[in-house]
């Protein structure tokens, strides 16, 4: 039987899809029966998304006006 | 400027300055499609690129060198690198990856100057395998004895929404160790698949994984101390 505590530590392997078979269902099992795996999983998950969804700072001013003119002479070279 | 130039030069098997390796998807007819306007000299297309891709670009290079202004310097020379690459362009691999490839190309040079980097080969120093979760949250049987609490938000964008969640996710993706903030910003906020990191890095997959395990671990952790402090 998996414990909680190894099942912290392979969350990724699942999540990447690298799990052979029985690995993989023994993962699920303890997820089915463990409420508090089950919260780690989704607050696991939620994590990535939020990470994910953080956005770029948007490019200075200046740096894109100098940009500009490295692509126009660029251009004409 | 204005002739199409030819679409079989896009699809040569001819090797690329950057190292246009054929692993990971192919070019995407978008991705070909604007490399022609620009080719054709179209600033809007131009524009469009430098806008979406400028802020990313920083935020990767910051995980190869010290300051902000070594990272805009990088970046400065990834762009000369992507216009004087661009008629060499293949299509093999996508543009991003193609992109992220010069940068990490460049910062790699300039990280190795500034001593900041090791070789990504190793796992090294200061990647000693922390545990995913505080042991002292188990009990001697492998149980939870302190279970996470549980997250009210159901959506990432509604956690971000919370004070300062966006604020310590960020602090926290800043201290990681460099090459576990490489394969986390180029898996988890750049989209880029295991197979490709692996190849624009030249790491092994199971090394890959280990430190997105890692690196998630952290960025996990610092968000639940967060909430529950909150």
């Amino acid at each position: 039987m998996l414990t909680c505590k190894e099942l912290t530590e392979l969350v990724t392997d699942y999540l990447e899809g690298r799990m052979g078979f029985a690995d993989r269902l023994r993962f699920q099992l303890h997820i089915g029966m463990c409420k508090h795996c089950r919260e780690f999983l989704r607050e696991r998950k939620l994590t990535i998304g939020a990470v994910g969804a953080l956005s770029p700072e948007p490019i200075p001013t200046e740096v894109r006006d100098e940009l500009m003119e490295k692509f126009r002479n660029w251009n004409r070279g | 400027m204005n002739d199409e130039p030819n679409s079989s030069a896009l699809a040569t098997t001819e090797s690329n300055l950057e190292g246009d390796i054929a692993l990971g998807r192919p070019a995407s007819p978008e991705d070909l499609a604007l490399v022609r306007k620009l080719l054709a000299g179209d600033e809007t297309a131009f524009t469009s690129l430098i806008e979406a891709y400028h802020g990313r670009l920083t935020r990767l290079a910051l995980s190869f060198v010290k300051t902000q202004a070594s990272a805009q310097e990088v970046v400065q020379e990834t762009w000369v690198g992507v216009l004087s690459g661009l008629k060499r362009f293949e299509g093999r691999s996508s543009l991003k990856t193609w992109i992220f490839r010069i940068l990490i190309n460049r910062a790699k040079t300039r990280g190795v100057r500034e001593a900041r980097t090791v070789p990504f080969s190793a796992l090294g120093d200061g990647d000693e395998a922390e545990p995913a979760v505080e042991p002292e949250r188990f009990r001697a049987n492998g149980g939870w004895a302190e279970p996470p609490h549980r997250w009210e938000d159901d959506t990432p964008e509604a956690l971000l929404l919370r004070g300062e969640a966006r604020q310590r996710l960020e602090q926290a993706i800043t201290e990681l160790p460099p090459r576990q903030r490489t394969v986390l910003v180029l898996r988890d906020l750049e989209g880029v698949s295991a197979e490709e990191v692996c190849n624009i890095m030249g790491i092994a997959e199971t090394n890959q994984r280990v430190m997105l395990h890692r690196a998630r671990s952290v960025l996990h952790r610092a968000l639940e101390s967060y909430l529950d402090e909150e």
